[in-house]
């Protein structure tokens, strides 16, 4: 790890995850509610949107509300942003296309990945439980539950590349993101097969979740909890849970891009990051809320027994 | 500094809807208001469920001792700046209710209201208009 932050590379690094990805995440932002708006017929917000959401919350005034833990709440979204930044600087330097991969990926970095992509579901449950709001109980207590639903799909779904390669190599290089890219790199994308199609699904709807996105804003939901965990956020640390988000965005389609789409490579990235967007923003716009035990059988009565199926059939080799 | 707050608060307005006691028309009129039809997020405008996040609060109907110290509540709690606007005759001047043994009389005497929007309902095009103006004031 030493070598690796070294020099032009660190701040590369800290360029590319404090400034490109939440720049690029906004952007995101703008194209999610643009592509919402075209769905319902209507013209949309113009393409400066959610730059100008950031700067008026971060001019205002910010409430902390009486009785709340008042640390732990305005610390909590700064875990977030910090988690999101870690996963940029993980995911993007283990990709060969940008930096050699080799150096700068460790024998499992796929786990601490794992690790960091649940700091921000901790976040929000942390910061709401602080908040001293019943509403946000509420929304801390159904994110606690989602987060539950979705990690267990989620592992048997990044276990089929892990699996894969380590069955053609070793378990060395199947713990590093930096060995399942080289692997697809020689052997072809692992969605091309039928464990890799059925991963990429059940990565889809997490993704879904995880962004906290239509058929599983549940923690969140508008219309019952008002805004659940965030409830009594105002602010900049409303605005910094709202650049997670947005760093979140860009990150888990490059996640589902790099382990299982052959990696970041060429231009063709762009182009299937940008479907894997448009897909899920057509399924959020698509689709009703689920209530919570709905979803969580939904994740763990149908989307993880998938799973196991496709962990079984990489093990066959398929 | 005060340009950016100022830009940033004109683009993007937050509105939380404080229906406080009204027959529910005004209501009515505002949800029209955030439909396709009139698409107000072409004006960065999206309807917040918490008023923690709101910049704007549209407040609908005649107050009353009941409804007085929620909406002030509700204001207090609002970070600032923060606009109110007073939608529906009700709200602007208590219309038929102005002699009520109940109503206590219309908003500014209780919160500030940077815009007043007559109407019973108010059409959603005169809303739009109320609000630009209000922020144009600023």
């Amino acid at each position: 790890m030493s070598s690796f932050l070294s020099g032009w590379r660190l701040v590369l690094a800290f360029v590319v995850s404090l400034i490109v990805i939440p720049v690029a995440g906004l952007v995101l932002n703008w194209v999610d509610r643009f592509v919402s708006a075209r769905v319902q017929w209507r013209k949309g917000p113009p393409f400066y949107q959610p730059f100008a959401d950031i700067l008026k919350l971060l001019l205002k005034q910010t409430v902390v509300p009486r009785g709340a833990a008042r640390t732990v709440f305005l610390l909590a979204p700064l875990v977030g942003i910090a988690g999101m930044s870690l996963v940029a600087m993980l995911l993007i330097f283990s990709n060969s296309g940008l930096v050699v991969a080799q150096k700068t990926s460790f024998i499992g970095d796929i786990i601490v990945l794992l690790y960091l992509l649940a700091l921000v579901p901790l976040s929000f449950i942390v910061g709401a439980s602080a908040s001293r709001n019943p509403v946000a109980a509420v929304g801390a207590s159904r994110e606690m539950t989602l987060y539950l639903g979705y990690e267990l799909p989620f592992v048997l779904a990044l276990l089929v590349p892990i699996v894969k390669v380590a069955r053609a190599w070793d378990v060395a290089s199947a713990l590093r993101i930096g060995g399942l890219v080289a692997y697809q790199q020689q052997f072809g994308p692992f969605l091309y097969s039928i464990s890799g199609v059925i991963a990429a699904v059940i990565v889809l709807f997490t993704i879904q979740a995880k962004l906290g996105f239509v058929p599983f804003d549940i923690p969140e939901a508008e219309q019952e909890i008002m805004s659940g965990v965030l409830v009594e956020y105002s602010g900049a640390p409303l605005a910094a849970f709202r650049i997670t988000r947005a760093m979140m965005f860009v990150l888990l389609p490059l996640l589902l891009i790099t382990l299982l789409w052959g990696g970041i490579r060429d231009w063709w990235a762009v182009l299937k990051f940008l479907l894997i967007v448009v897909l899920v923003v057509l399924m959020k716009n698509t689709n009703p809320r689920f209530k919570i035990d709905q979803a969580l059988v939904f994740f763990w009565f149908i989307l993880a027994p998938l799973g196991i199926i496709a962990v079984v059939l990489a093990f066959i080799g398929l | 500094m005060k340009d950016l707050r100022l830009w940033g608060l004109k683009k993007s307005p937050w509105v939380y809807h404080v229906a406080a006691a009204s027959c529910n028309n005004c209501d009515i009129e505002i949800l029209e208001l955030l439909t396709p039809r009139y698409d107000v997020e072409r004006f960065g405008v999206v309807l917040v469920g918490s008023p923690r996040h709101a910049d704007a609060l549209l407040v609908t109907g005649v107050i009353n001792r009941k409804s007085l110290p929620r909406v002030l509540e509700v204001y207090e709690q609002t970070p600032k700046p923060c606009l109110v606007i007073a939608i529906g005759t009700c709200a602007c001047n208590c219309h038929i209710f102005r002699n009520s043994y109940n109503a206590v009389g219309p908003y500014d005497k209780h919160i500030p209201v940077h815009a007043y929007i007559p109407g019973c309902p108010p059409k959603p095009e005169a809303m739009i208009m109320g609000v630009v103006k209000a922020l144009s004031k600023l």
